[in-house]
């Protein structure tokens, strides 16, 4: 009988700028299954790590917001294609975080069909919230929606893939680039999904996903000043108050999904509003 | 042969005989208690402020400074009337009610329009043109949103959130109290507002027209107070939702205070617009533009065209036609039918332009002023412009909120672009061109909440307002500015 073959085990690192680095800082977290044995040395992303990814998320964000709907449309589809491809390696990935088989399935399904929902969402949107507004002058006056920037997500803890996905797609399908912290129990289908972006023709700089302790490094998330709006999932009362605290030092629009179903409510333009500003120009009729 | 360029003999002797608006019609009492619960009441603590006409220094009225008591007597008469007569009224019903207060306002538009101007002192002719007929048709406006909005919310409920405490600058007094009231009132919400303690006086006459149009007492209270009575209202438990009009130091400030609260809240905040000439330019229009963009209302104004930039090319026409243009501005008497700038709303605010004159002339920048004669009383400042000043330059960065116009120069439009973007604001910005592919792309490209292309502050209650960046979350006026006062239900 031959010998059993050795597995190659995977190295989970963040992404930032379209590039897998490992943390900076050189620290380190282990993810291990309910065993007990460790399944991953995760990066401990810190400060610097975060503020490169805004660096990444700046330069890239007005060239995706310049790309055009359609070609944000094709993105988005190309993720849930790319996904779609790798299924099985996400089912196993969430069990190992300690999901049962069926809810894992469940969860994937779910996180590809949300991509397809947000995908077609692209070029139908601004149909839906812009207005051209009848005012009482001689002027044409309408106004758009456009993307507030970049984003800041502090990814849900409880979904590790469907609530990653669903706080990440609905900013950038309205142009903007974002930097997520993942969950902190759940990080390695975080990483792999940033594997699939990668693979998915998403621009470097457009999504940038870091792993590390949401204790650390939610002050940073919510005070950076080149940062426009912060999304966080967390319920506890001392996070919200901490997270809007400090986005008022540039007047972040702050953006709470504490009470959201991932598994339910999460389908839903409003959530692409969240962090769009809306634009109105004038200009003068005559001849 | 000799080309002489042909001038305008300003000391020409045409001069304007004074055309005073009348007062005589005119109601203000000697003394302002607050509105609260229907009534005017006096303040439990008994104390009173001065209000003072910026252009004569003299008293007008002393109005109330209402303390913690009695914010608390109001926000408890708001809620009062949220769970009573406003919340269980038919919509269409609240609509009628808003409709009469605009109909009431438009049949007393010229009282309002002058008190506005003694309280204020702002040009007879802007709130008699603009402020007034403005802050009517947005009571007309939101009037017909009350039994219409679920066609704003596609797929969702609109939901009314409570009290409002809404907090509004001495700019725009009454306009931005019908910014705050009309949206609130047509989304079933009850308000407690606090106008400017140097302009209080049109938001009082407006609790008379609240009064006459019969609204159930406690729908609409008037506070008025400086800053500590602003603090009560936003921190106030039985508030749910905040709205403030003002400084983005105060606006930080509020967003900090609300920090673990689930009030939500809209800010208008400062701003320090672009307005951008390129050469191919209508050039006796964009100077028109700048004039206003700049000169309109002193320069009171968050979304003023503060920061000009002018293409290199057509620098030197622009800026002389502008000096020109600003020698033939009237500044002086706000009643005077034909002033074009009027007086500074405070000393305090004077004494701030000022420490900006003197600031932008310390840093290096060329200091030009009209030439007109101020009256010895009142608070004055002529129309200014800095050249020679750079993009560090605080004049350049920093929200003056006068008649101070900071100039400079570019070459490309990526150069104009980068430059108009780079602050920390991004209320408003205007484009000068006759080329329509240059309008899209600067207006796309420019950071900010309202652009004017070819035109400059202009502004409609179907119109959505409201920031980029550090200029504000959310927006007022239009459908947009619904979503302020609702929560969205499944």
């Amino acid at each position: 009988m031959a010998a059993k073959r050795l597995a190659v085990a995977k190295t989970y690192k963040i992404y930032i700028g379209g590039k897998f680095p490992r943390t900076e800082s050189g620290r380190y977290f282990s993810f291990e299954d309910k065993q007990g044995n460790v399944v991953a040395n995760m990066c401990r992303g810190s400060r610097k790590d975060f503020r490169n990814s805004v660096v990444a998320a700046r330069k890239a964000q007005p060239g995706w917001a310049k790309a055009s709907a359609y070609l944000r449309s094709q993105i988005l589809y190309r993720i849930a294609e790319m996904l779609e491809g790798r299924r099985d390696q996400f089912i196993a990935e969430l069990q190992l975080q300690g999901a049962a088989a069926r809810a894992a399935e469940k969860e994937v399904d779910l996180s590809i069909d949300r991509l397809i929902y947000f995908a077609g969402w692209a070029d139908k949107y601004q149909q839906v919230f812009s207005a051209v507004n009848p005012v009482n002058s001689s002027h044409f006056n309408f106004s758009v929606l456009e993307p507030t920037g970049v984003v800041s997500i502090l990814a849900p803890d409880d979904s590790g893939l469907l609530g990653l996905i669903s706080n990440i797609a609905p900013a950038i399908v309205g142009g903007n680039t974002c930097v997520v912290l993942a969950s902190e129990s759940k990080p390695l289908s975080a990483v792999s999904f940033a594997e699939v972006l990668h693979a998915s023709d998403v621009p470097g700089g457009v999504v940038n996903i870091l792993t590390g302790f949401r204790s650390e490094l939610t002050e940073f998330f919510a005070s950076h000043m080149d940062v426009n709006a912060i999304v966080y999932c967390d319920g506890r009362k001392a996070v919200a108050r901490t997270v809007q605290e400090l986005a008022a030092d540039n007047i972040k629009r702050v953006i709470a999904r504490d009470q959201v179903d991932w598994l339910r409510d999460a389908q839903d333009p409003y959530l692409i509003r969240d962090t769009q500003e809306v634009k109105t120009t004038w200009h003068p009729i005559g001849t | 042969m000799a080309v002489t360029e042909n001038k305008l003999a300003f000391d020409g002797g045409w001069g304007y005989d004074p055309a005073p608006e009348s007062t005589d019609h005119i109601k203000v009492k000697s003394r302002y208690g607050l509105f609260i619960n229907g009534d005017f009441v006096k303040p439990e603590k008994g104390k009173y402020f001065d209000t003072v006409n910026p252009a004569t220094e003299e008293k007008l009225s002393r109005v109330a400074d209402a303390s913690q008591a009695d914010v608390d007597k109001a926000v408890k008469a708001a809620r009062e009337a949220y769970r009573g007569p406003w919340g269980r009224m038919k919509p269409a019903e609240r609509g009628k009610y808003i409709y009469r207060i605009a109909r009431i306002m438009q049949e007393r538009a010229r009282e309002f329009s002058v008190i506005e101007t003694l309280d204020g002192g702002k040009p007879i002719r802007e709130s008699r043109d603009i402020d007034v007929p403005l802050a009517a048709a947005h009571f007309f406006y939101y009037a017909g949103w009350a039994d219409k909005l679920e066609y704003a919310f596609p797929g969702r409920t609109a939901k009314s959130l409570g009290v409002a405490g809404q907090v509004i600058p001495w700019n725009f007094p009454l306009l931005m109290a019908a910014w705050k009231i009309a949206p609130a009132l047509a989304c079933g919400n009850t308000v407690v507002l606090k106008p400017a303690e140097t302009t209080p006086l049109t938001a009082l006459k407006l609790a008379e027209v609240v009064a006459e149009a019969g609204l159930p007492p406690g729908v609409v209270n008037i506070v008025t107070g400086a800053g500590a009575t602003g603090a009560a209202i936003v921190e106030h438990s039985g508030v749910d939702k905040v709205a403030f009009t003002g400084s983005t130091n105060v606006g930080r400030i509020i967003q900090k205070a609300l920090a673990g609260t689930n009030k939500k809240y809209t800010l208008e905040l400062g701003g320090k617009a672009a307005n951008i000439i390129f050469a191919d330019a209508a050039i006796d229009q964009a100077v028109e533009g700048i004039v206003n963009g700049i000169f309109f209302n002193q320069g009171h104004v968050c979304c003023a065209g503060s920061r000009l930039f002018v293409q290199e090319s057509v620098a030197d026409e622009v800026i002389s036609k502008l000096k020109d243009r600003m020698e033939t501005l009237i500044v002086g008497d706000p009643l005077d039918k034909n002033t074009d700038i009027g007086a500074i709303n405070s000393s305090m605010q004077l004494e701030k332009i000022q420490s900006y004159l003197k600031i932008g002339k310390a840093e290096g920048g060329d200091m030009h002023q009209s030439s007109c004669r101020l009256p010895k009383k009142g608070y004055w400042c002529r129309p200014t412009i800095f050249t020679g000043v750079s993009q560090s330059s605080r004049v350049v960065q920093e929200e003056i909120f006068g008649p101070v116009l900071a100039i400079q120069t570019f070459r490309r439009y990526d150069e104009a672009l980068t430059k108009a973007n780079n602050t920390p604001y991004g209320l408003s910005g205007g484009i000068w061109t006759d080329k329509g592919s240059k309008i899209f792309k600067m207006t796309q490209d420019i950071r900010a909440g309202v652009v004017w292309a070819n035109t400059f502050n202009k502004f409609d209650p179907t119109s959505p307002f409201g920031g980029y960046k550090e200029s504000g979350v959310g927006r007022e006026g239009g459908l947009h500015g619904l979503d302020a006062y609702v929560k969205l239900g499944a």
